[in-house]
């Protein structure tokens, strides 16, 4: 029997924002959530539940207020913020909802960009990946130059760049329609499988979230979420 | 993108007009001052020592007035006095001027071991109408060995002062890359009797140059003729008269210079407001750098490379900038004094210049970088609607 081991553990995990008026709204609130290595979770909530913000925490884009974040035995939590990008770069792959890709570069260039701030470029295995999501023939298009659903598949190359431990996924699927939301969810599940990666993935669609075995609601584990007013923080 | 190219024009453009304004003003200085034409000091009437060395050195300038042959005699007859040479000036064929000379002018070393030579064809019979010619007044008049012309009374070309003599060019001299390549030597009793000229002065001569024996005979001479005589002017050395002049237009110098390093700040300036406004669109594309793990000091040191580059191209742009200014300075200082300048010529201004302006880009790359390093990851990864 193979040992799961423990990848990203968070405890008394807290943000909050001040809003216009003065008022501090707590938007996650979290007392505990784990993910063990290359297991795939996904992570149902409403408009406001934040999802976004929780997903920033752990990637140490955002710094928490409280509580403490630890992947594959690292606290990002505690690391100043050179610490966490230094962690990003090396050990979370990140899909957004709206893929995030930089224009003015073609696709090898954006899984290349990906990797410098990483261990290093390496082209090989840039045109690898790039082949693996289909977009062998196209490494040199710019992304306006592709359709949505390629351009979906360029940011799955690039969140897996690195050979990261952690694929964070942004509502991977929102901009997609039925039949490329699915095509682009099994891609985005068996590139990560195939590279060792645990993936954790929120969404809302019932259709995405049904595919997983392991789903969490946001509601049960943040409080915040369920306190009444809680909106989605714009960061 | 245009604004990148502008900008990078503009530090171009204050490059090269720091590197040509520098590199004009040295080698005009350094030819000018060096520009002795083979002689020590310039005999003319009583005037202007500036006025006199240019226009006799230089074939600049009006002459400041005559001095008698018998007064060049004395000064070719004096123990202190090598060589002598008269020449007489107040002619022209369409703007080139002819000077009046004795043929011990081309016994002469203008420069050390070099004498000026013809060309092509022979030097001029001293008892004939004929005219040995210099390098670039043969090629901008066409005037070849055998050809003939009209001289112009006075300095200045005017169509209807053409005198009746009739000259013949008897050879082209070789360049030498002195004023001398832009003038009409002509033999002295040639210009004194040409028609038209005044009988009372036509054994009078315009100056007279005159190589010295020893250097004390200068500084003798100076005491004789500038401090104590009243009848004649030495400007002696030449060199020191060039120099007094470019230090009376130091202050263009200056203001030139001023215009340049203006120039610079404005381009400087351009680049901070370019890559400075162009933040605001990038907010995203920075964010999502940020995203995939680039650390702010990376995205400093993005911005403010990239205010570098765009010095960088301006400043190798400013190379061709430079080149043609200055080979627009040289043709025309050239065509207007003989002096030749070489815009290829390495100066360290070509060396600093750049580099200078290299660290303005990057110095006003740190503005918009500070402002780049102060971007919000979280706040603007979503689309900029």
């Amino acid at each position: 029997m193979k040992l799961a081991l423990l990848l990203l553990n968070i405890k008394n995990l807290r943000k909050s924002f001040a809003t216009p008026d003065g008022s501090v709204l707590t938007v996650v609130d979290i007392p505990a959530f784990s993910l063990d290595s290359a297991k795939q979770t996904a992570l149902c909530g409403t408009s406001g539940s934040g999802k976004t913000t929780f997903l920033n925490l752990i990637a140490g884009i955002l710094k928490p207020d409280g509580g403490r974040v630890e992947l594959d035995g690292s606290p990002i939590s505690d690391a100043g913020e050179a610490g966490r990008d230094r962690v990003r770069a090396r050990k979370i792959g990140y899909i957004f909802q709206t893929f995030n890709l930089l224009q003015g570069y073609t696709c090898i260039e954006n899984v290349l960009l990906g990797m410098s701030f990483g261990p290093g470029a390496d082209r090989r295995w840039a045109r690898e990946l790039l082949g693996r999501v289909g977009l062998g023939q196209r490494l040199d298009h710019f992304p306006r130059q592709l359709s949505t659903g390629q351009q979906q598949r360029v940011a799955v190359a690039r969140a897996l760049a690195n050979r990261p431990k952690l694929v964070l996924a942004d509502e991977p699927t929102g901009n997609l329609d039925p039949t490329s939301a699915a095509e682009s969810l099994g891609l985005i599940r068996e590139t990560c499988q195939e590279n060792g990666a645990a993936l954790l993935l929120v969404s809302h669609d019932r259709g995405v979230l049904g595919q997983f075995d392991n789903v969490r609601d946001l509601a049960d584990i943040n409080r915040a979420a369920a306190l009444p007013g809680a909106v989605e923080a714009k960061p | 993108m245009l604004s990148t190219v502008i900008t990078a024009f503009s530090i171009a453009l204050a490059s090269g007009l720091l590197m040509s304004v520098w590199v004009v003003k040295d080698q005009a200085r350094a030819n000018f001052t060096g520009v002795d034409s083979g002689f020590d000091g310039v005999f003319g009437a009583r005037g202007s020592k500036l006025q006199l060395v240019l226009n006799s050195i230089f074939h600049l300038e009006e002459s400041p007035g005559n001095l008698s042959w018998v007064q060049y005699e004395r000064i070719a007859a004096d123990r202190r006095v090598a060589t002598a040479v008269p020449i007489a000036v107040g002619d022209n064929y369409y703007g080139y001027r002819l000077i009046g000379v004795t043929t011990n002018l081309f016994d002469v070393e203008y420069r050390e071991g070099k004498k000026y030579t013809v060309r092509s064809g022979y030097l001029f019979n001293p008892s004939k109408k004929q005219a040995v010619v210099g390098s670039f007044a043969a090629e901008r008049l066409n005037l070849r060995v055998g050809k003939t012309f009209h001289p112009y009374h006075g300095l200045i070309f005017e169509k209807n002062k053409q005198h009746a003599e009739t000259y013949v060019v008897s050879g082209v001299m070789e360049q030498s890359n002195t004023p001398a390549d832009r003038v009409i030597w002509i033999p002295i009793a040639g210009l004194q009797n040409m028609a038209g000229h005044s009988a009372e002065t036509a054994s009078d001569v315009s100056a007279v140059l005159v190589k010295l024996r020893g250097k004390s005979s200068g500084m003798m001479m100076n005491q004789e003729f500038n401090l104590q005589g009243d009848v004649m002017t030495f400007a002696w050395p030449i060199a020191d008269t060039m120099s007094k002049l470019f230090n009376k237009i130091a202050p263009v110098e200056m203001v030139l210079r001023a215009v340049a390093f203006l120039v610079a700040l404005v381009a400087a300036g351009s680049i901070l407001a370019s890559i400075y406004n162009s933040m605001n669109e990038r907010r995203r594309e920075i964010a999502i750098l940020r995203a995939l793990g680039a650390r702010r000091s990376t995205i400093f040191a993005i911005v403010v490379l990239e205010a570098s580059g765009i010095a960088a191209l301006g400043a190798v742009a400013g190379f061709v900038v430079d080149y043609v200014i200055m080979s627009a300075a040289a043709w025309l200082i050239r065509k207007e004094t003989g002096i030749v300048l070489n815009p290829l010529e390495f100066q360290p201004v070509m060396v600093w210049a750049p580099l200078a302006m290299l660290s303005l880009g990057a110095v006003a790359g740190l503005v918009p970088a500070a402002k780049a390093y102060r971007t919000d990851v979280a706040e603007n990864l979503t689309p900029i609607s």
